[in-house]
């Protein structure tokens, strides 16, 4: 914890800059050349491939194109500029922390605000092409059996908008608001392993260059889950869905040990356990989900690489493998990940609550414990996405009440906030509006969740839209509202500017009358016995799927608004924010706007908690020692 | 006005709106409850489907209504910015709570649990209506109707052990006697979902899937496929029959004499049956 005394230089190394130096355009070059030079390998190698294949595509040659092109794109950002120098035995080849301009969002970095700004851009330019691909599905179901896209095309945008939305955006908080943020709730000025950071980053873009570039293989059948024996006798496409996912679980894994660590390390001294924000926590129990679960879906990924390109056969029963081991395997990853995707919501609904309730989080301790209780409850629940699979039938009642007793610890979550929320001086701002919604949606997500935790009951809506609605009102609702809230909460700080309140207001009631407009019907969809994934539906859901469909196109209208916000007030208006808009107590709104490259200018000394509304002794949250200088100034 | 009162008129407001909600559920929404009343094990989930929403609309209406209640009451005055109290929790209340939410969870696992043992034709259950695996923790009594379901790319088939092993396209079955359904899959994994029928079980290459039934209405339910399985996967759909049982004697009399001839070369009738492995390489 005495990180901080290490001296930092005044004024930042400055990087360099221009065209030639490494950076995303010359990455992008290298993916290239690497894919080139793989595919022309993997050709060399297996030219008599048809000999022994029934198929008439190389996947070996496309696996090690994916390969090479990794490193051609992680060589051309500079990415590996560091190891190779130290291979050489030499120091240098470092990344510049930061540089000014916008020139350093193309490059790699090791600024954690930097990194955070870029995840912003990479996973917000993802989600609204996975969100376009939703709009694609619905125009397919206005009409129950007169098809807009042929069935590959059709099997392919819901593939691409469910693997899309869960590989690309489920980072959505911990990417920008957790690498930004983090380092400075806690008195850092760095995570714990820079480096490690930027890598993290630049991965993800690629696996959604890779997940993309499915289209041209013609795409993959599966699904966003991948499921065999389908997945193996899928064209070649099923290649770059796998890699995608290898690329992200890898991006997952170091982003987590890396917030662990840093976490963990780089508190300033007085930043104890029990005045750790609450947001904090909620990045702390996720990586520990997200350094458990992904592995899982590693090894998954690679024997499904292995069964398509070396004859192997694991998860193929006419050789003696099993699907059920893939099942096992992705859905141990699987359902962390969706509490991945819920605990960073959680985390930032309780940060901003008692902001705008100008009240100390109520009941603080039963809200870690309830992030804690679902952390490591979310790895006992995995099988009741095998409700119906045959499994084992008689671990059924176990993985039922492991699943109803999920509820418990997210319900802590609820009492908590009606807690903070309970004799407040409630202000009604954006960012407060997308929380309140948050719970609203989660709500109906979890109940709905319980129906489905019950066999007798999820025998009847396994498969079907009422999942369907279950999980988008807890990731839609939930992530993306709270993702939202983020925004519109941290975003005078991240890019100095204010939003329009006004255009965030419209914004905000659109996406939330849209969104259960678009949701609550597909409850009864699903239970009227309509299945996911499908083309075609009975003629008498005809209403209801329209209904959806011209929600969803007033949902997709609303996301609109917010980007039209978003550039007008980052681009064009520039209004810039004070330093503390919302008068918050917590560390990163002490900092002035925007923030310098290094953070703190001093030594930082936590004197209290962040939530000390309404407590008039409280001392402010922090104090700043003398100036560090560097040796050199 | 203390707190006390704010708790006291919330918590009416609760029980009023929740009163009413599950007396509209109980006598709008229950008897219109999907899937249905056309077998038992139909029966069983639009039942439980109906007690869920009679527990878990009051515990929704009680977050929304205290939430709303703290929402218009708990407003910030216009121009200053004031502090509320630094309430940090209330120990009986979270404990309270705790209790609260875990004994519902415990009674609402019990239930389940007890749907599940039940043998799958007993009076008091169906034992949930699919995904039992090789190994059912519950057996019916008597002498079920055996029937295979074959998933295929894309459509399923239909063998009768106990009729000869004839295969068929269409699947019927006889009113008032309990079904056994083997699910199984020779190529991707689909899902049987005979949704009147209140029947789901997956069908996975290599693997029997066990489901019991017993219908109790003559009458067309649908069958479709509930798991991606490719290319057609949202075209892969049928109708199945529930017959009077002397129908039932006479169409599969009748499946058996007309597929005599494909009988006789189908593979003996086995619980799963392995194609040859797709071969790749590079």
């Amino acid at each position: 914890m005495s990180h901080t005394e290490t001296p930092a230089p005044a004024t930042p190394a400055a990087g360099r800059s221009g065209i030639l130096t490494f950076n995303l355009l010359w990455g992008l070059v290298g993916l290239v050349v690497g894919y080139a030079i793989g595919l022309w390998i993997g050709h060399r190698m297996g030219s008599r491939f048809d000999w022994v294949a029934e198929t008439d595509y190389n996947d070996v040659a496309i696996l090690i194109g994916y390969a090479l092109g990794t490193l051609g794109y992680l060589f051309g950002l500079g990415i590996l500029n560091h190891p190779i120098a130290r291979m050489f035995g030499r120091s240098g080849g470092d990344i510049a922390k930061s540089s000014t301009g916008w020139s350093r969002y193309a490059r790699a970095s090791t600024d954690h605000k930097v990194i955070g700004n870029q995840y912003l851009i990479g996973i917000g330019i993802f989600f609204f092409i996975g969100g376009l691909n939703a709009m694609l599905i619905r125009t397919e179901l206005l009409h129950p059996n007169s098809p807009t896209f042929s069935p590959g095309q059709y099997l392919t945008i819901v593939g691409l908008h469910g693997a899309m939305m869960i590989m690309m955006v489920s980072s959505i908080i911990l990417g920008p608001f957790g690498h930004f943020f983090v380092p400075l709730m806690i008195g850092s000025r760095r995570m714990a392993f820079p480096r490690l950071e930027a890598l993290s980053f630049w991965l993800l873009p690629l696996a959604g260059v890779v997940l993309m570039s499915t289209i041209a293989y013609g795409g993959f059948p599966t699904g966003w889950t991948g499921y065999p024996t389908l997945g193996s006798q899928a064209d070649s496409g099923m290649d770059g869905y796998l890699v995608a996912f290898a690329l992200v679980g890898i991006g997952m894994i170091l982003n987590a040990l890396n917030m662990l660590v840093t976490v963990f390390n780089h508190r300033a001294p007085g930043m104890t356990w029990a005045r750790l924000p609450i947001f904090v926590w909620s990045m702390l129990t996720t990586s520990v989900l997200m350094l458990l679960g992904p592995p899982m879906l590693l090894a998954a990924v690679v024997m499904e690489m292995l069964d398509r390109t070396s004859g192997t056969a694991f998860f193929s029963s006419s050789s003696g493998g099993s699907p059920f081991l893939w099942e096992n395997l992705f859905w141990f990853f699987g359902h962390p990940e969706v509490y991945i995707l819920a605990l960073p919501g959680f985390g930032i609904v309780l940060e901003i609550l008692p902001v705008f309730a100008r009240k100390p989080l109520w009941g603080q301790r039963l809200a870690i414990a309830g992030m804690l209780g679902v952390t490591l409850l979310s790895f006992m629940v995995w099988q009741h996405h095998l409700f119906v699979s045959g499994i084992n039938s008689s671990l059924r009642p176990f993985y039922m009440f492991t699943t109803e007793l999920i509820s418990v610890p997210t319900g802590f979550i609820f009492l908590c906030g009606i807690g903070t929320l309970w004799r407040a001086k409630i202000r009604y701002t954006v960012p407060m509006l997308f929380a309140l919604a948050f719970f609203f949606n989660f709500l109906i997500g979890g109940l709905s969740g319980v129906y489905l935790s019950d066999v007798p009951s999820d025998v009847s809506l396994h498969g079907s839209f009422f999942v369907m609605a279950h999980f988008h009102y807890t990731i839609m609702g939930g992530l993306v509202f709270a993702f939202f809230a983020g925004i519109y909460y941290w975003l005078p700080k991240m890019a100095g500017v204010e939003l329009n309140e006004r255009l965030g207001k419209i914004h905000f009631w659109t996406t939330f009358v849209f969104f259960n407009s678009t949701f609550l019907p597909l409850f009864a969809v699903g239970m009227l016995g309509m299945p996911r994934r499908v083309a075609t539906y009975a003629p008498h859901l005809q209403f209801l799927n329209d209904w959806v469909s011209i929600s969803a196109f007033l949902l997709g209208a609303s996301m609109l608004v917010f980007l039209a916000n978003f550039v007008w007030s980052l681009l064009v208006a520039r209004i810039p924010a004070a330093a503390n808009p919302w008068m918050a107590r917590s560390l990163e709104w002490q900092l002035p706007t925007p923030v310098p490259v290094w953070d703190f200018d001093g030594p930082v000394r936590i004197l209290a908690g962040p939530y000390e509304y309404g407590n008039p002794a409280a001392p402010p949250v922090m104090e700043l020692g003398p100036p560090i200088v560097a040796a050199g100034d | 006005m203390d707190s006390r009162t704010d708790i006291t008129r919330a918590v009416i407001v609760w029980v009023v709106l929740a009163i009413v909600a599950d007396l509209l559920i109980g006598f709008l929404l229950a008897p219109h409850m999907p899937p249905g009343h056309f077998s038992n094990t139909a029966s069983d989930q639009t039942e439980i489907n109906n007690i869920l929403a009679l527990i878990l609309t009051p515990i929704g209406l009680g977050v929304v209504t205290f939430f709303v209640y703290a929402l218009v009451s708990f407003r910030q005055p216009a121009g200053a910015i004031e502090d509320g109290p630094p309430l940090r929790g209330d120990r009986r209340l979270q404990l309270g709570w705790v209790g609260v939410t875990t004994t519902v969870v415990i009674v609402l696992a019990i239930v389940g649990t007890i749907e599940l043992l039940q043998a799958p034709n007993s009076q008091a259950g169906s034992g949930a209506g699919g995904g039992q695996g090789a190994s059912a923790i519950s057996h019916p009594s008597g002498n079920p109707l055996q029937v295979q379901v074959i998933a295929q790319q894309w459509q399923f088939t239909y063998r009768y052990p106990q009729y000869g092993g004839v295969e068929t396209f269409s699947l019927a079955l006889p009113v008032g006697r309990t079904v056994e359904f083997h699910v199984t899959s020779i190529d991707a994994i689909h899902s049987f979902w005979a949704y009147q029928l209140g029947v789901k079980a997956d069908a996975v290459p290599g693997a029997d899937n066990v489901a019991f039934t017993t219908p109790e209405h003559m009458g067309l339910f649908e069958v479709r496929c509930a798991e991606l399985c490719g290319l057609w996967h949202g075209y892969m759909y049928s109708r199945g029959h529930v017959l009077s049982s002397a129908g039932f004697s006479k169409w599969i009399a009748h499946a058996q004499i007309a597929n005599a001839p494909a009988t006789h070369y189908l593979p003996k009738y086995a619980h799963v049956y392995y194609p040859l492995p797709l071969q790749r390489g590079g």
